[in-house]
């Protein structure tokens, strides 16, 4: 690829009007969520080519790992996807679990059920409000998404000292015990939520310019979400009943019951209203294991902190992350530092088929296309 | 319904495909993925079976990624039967083997229709010299695409018969695969107010390296 600054409108003039023109979206267009480039080809306003570039945020996340300690890795697991740090602890502490046969306390996977569904639903509260800013709903759904971001916040804050990069779990459990008092804001929160979701719900979900907006846009076969790997919300947005809570039943979540939604087409309009629900659904999960949470615990006191070695092995863990499946793959040689440590970033596959949703549609359609696969930069790049 | 065992997918594997090397790389960690090697020649259509054979039905590919293996001096303690002062005794002895470093692409497959997994597939190349080649697996499964891509990036290792292999995370001018075990950063030094040890070793010898330069 030549020159990018050069790029951006190459052919423009007298006589020349049915030429196509390339534009590149990025790395600083606002609407790619962070340092991104979609190198696009149009026919007049329909997109007619599209590839993605990435790396602007590349800074060899797996070679730092593979030069510290296992230990040492987790702090930096919270800037992968820094919307849901509480999530990718978990992964990556489950994946180690899976390494070296650790068990985990039950109070511990009542903390890791209950934040990494807080993680859900903030996740997808702030998706929702970026997808409308997308649209051209400026600043209002947004903002309303992020006062109640704020209250989940909080509470992340008072258990684990920090709101965005939260550094909490630890392999074989939790780093803290919850504060005093701490369950009752919790429940707190959770119940006040769904007077939040009406609220959008009805302001939103029958608004007949978002319908119009997003309704036959960005279109996604099951076949081709499924062999593309896509995972999460916009797999399950093109009718694929495939949610790893359920699969995989890591954790306890095979305890509660709960619902998983599935759209039919597998558009932008499914893949918002998946999120919408998903949120209910998380909510539902909460209310019960704010209740049941048992005293005891929180870290498995036969799991060493310092020297921790686990034994020449290799294990792939992966959980649901509220953008899909985020897992990591760890070889161990025996040594305090993983020989290999790999993460597989759901954002990053999940722009596999961007052009395949892409193409054929107008560039403001690619806008909100990928603004419905909710990405991070963080974690695509890493 | 559960997974059969790897022993059984390998021998169902061989019978599919005639000609294949497939050996079982035997994993010790408490969670038991073991994974099938198999030669480049016949990964695609070892992996063609795993995708489309009806109990597998491997329909999703996961995770795809790169692992590098230098030389090595492998040190195994073998309990040998040895006459001592007369007395036949067992003894512990080390012994030692050379392995020939070599790289790897590995595939974690799931089934989304089936819903177990996961099979573990791994195709090593027979040595670390460039240009090192393996078998593409994009054409089966599309999410191999970008991380075949990163896999090329970082390991330098070619996918043959891959639709769009180029770098993915550094930029296109780049030279070296930062993920290998050998690769050694350049030597671009910055100024730090107190340089010791390591750190001051490196501002000498990058300021030797420039002065020569000048």
């Amino acid at each position: 690829m030549d020159a990018p600054a050069n790029r951006t409108v190459q052919s423009v003039g007298q006589g020349r009007e049915g030429e196509l023109l390339e534009v590149a979206m990025g790395p600083q267009h606002p609407s790619t969520h962070g340092v991104f480039r979609m190198d696009v080809v149009l026919d007049g306003e329909t997109v007619v080519k599209l590839k993605p570039v990435f790396g602007y945020l590349h800074r060899n996340h797996e070679k730092i790992a593979e030069n510290t300690s296992y230990l040492g890795s987790m702090p930096y697991t919270d800037r992968l996807d820094y919307f849901c740090s509480l999530s990718n602890n978990w992964a990556y502490a489950l994946s180690v679990e899976k390494l070296a046969g650790l068990q985990v306390p039950e109070r511990a996977e009542y903390i890791r059920l209950i934040t990494a569904e807080l993680t859900r639903v903030l996740n997808h509260t702030c998706l929702v409000g970026f997808l409308l800013q997308d649209m051209g709903a400026l600043g209002t759904p947004l903002m309303y998404a992020f006062r109640e971001r704020e209250k989940i916040l909080d509470l992340i804050e008072s258990l684990t000292g920090a709101r965005m990069m939260c550094n909490y779990m630890r392999f074989g459990g939790c780093r803290c015990d919850l504060p005093a008092g701490w369950l009752d804001e919790a429940k707190k929160v959770v119940a006040e939520y769904p007077r939040f979701l009406d609220e959008f719900d009805k302001l939103l979900s029958g608004n007949e310019i978002l319908m119009a907006r997003t309704q036959g846009v960005g279109k996604l076969s099951a076949e081709l979400a499924i062999s593309a790997g896509i995972t999460g919300p916009m797999l399950r947005a093109s009718g694929v009943d495939y949610d790893l809570r359920k699969v995989d039943n890591y954790g306890i979540y095979s305890r509660y019951p709960f619902r998983v939604p599935l759209g039919d087409h597998g558009d932008v309009y499914d893949r918002y209203m998946i999120r919408m629900l998903e949120m209910r659904e998380s909510l539902k999960l909460l209310e019960p294991a704010l209740n049941d949470i048992p005293d005891g615990p929180v870290v498995d006191p036969k799991a060493k902190l310092r020297g921790f070695r686990p034994k020449p092995g290799e294990a792939y863990g992966r959980i649901e992350s509220p953008k899909g499946e985020l897992g990591f793959h760890l070889i161990s040689d025996g040594s305090p530092n993983p020989y290999r440590y790999r993460v597989r970033p759901p954002s990053l596959i999940n722009l596999t088929i961007l052009e395949d949703m892409c193409l054929g549609q107008t560039i403001a359609d690619a806008v909100i296309t990928l603004g419905s696969v909710d990405i991070v930069l963080g974690e695509v790049d890493r | 319904m559960p997974l059969e065992t790897i022993e059984q997918i390998l021998a169902r594997a061989e019978a599919a495909v005639p000609g294949a090397q497939l050996t079982i790389v035997k994993n010790d960690s408490p969670c038991a993925q073991h994974s099938l090697a198999v030669d480049v020649e016949h990964a695609y259509a070892v992996a063609q079976f795993l995708r489309d054979d009806p109990q597998l039905r491997l329909d999703y590919c996961s995770n795809v990624t790169g692992v590098d293996y230098l030389d090595a001096e492998l040190s195994e303690k073998v309990k040998v039967k040895k006459l001592v002062d007369g007395v036949e005794k067992e003894v512990e002895e080390v012994k030692k083997t050379q392995r020939a470093g070599y790289l790897e692409a590995v595939y974690h497959l799931y089934s989304m229709a089936l819903k177990h997994g996961p099979v573990i597939l791994r195709q090593r190349t027979p040595g670390r010299a460039d240009p090192v080649r393996v078998t593409s697996l994009t054409p089966l499964w599309r999410s191999a695409e970008f991380q075949e891509r990163e896999v090329f990036d970082l390991y330098g290792v070619l996918f043959d018969g891959h639709p769009d292999l180029r770098r993915i995370l550094m930029w296109d001018g780049f030279k070296d695969y930062p993920m290998r075990k050998d690769y050694v950063e350049p030597d671009d030094y910055e100024y730090e107010p107190t340089p010791h040890d390591e750190v001051l070793a490196r501002a000498k010898a990058h300021q030797a390296a420039r002065e020569v330069g000048a």
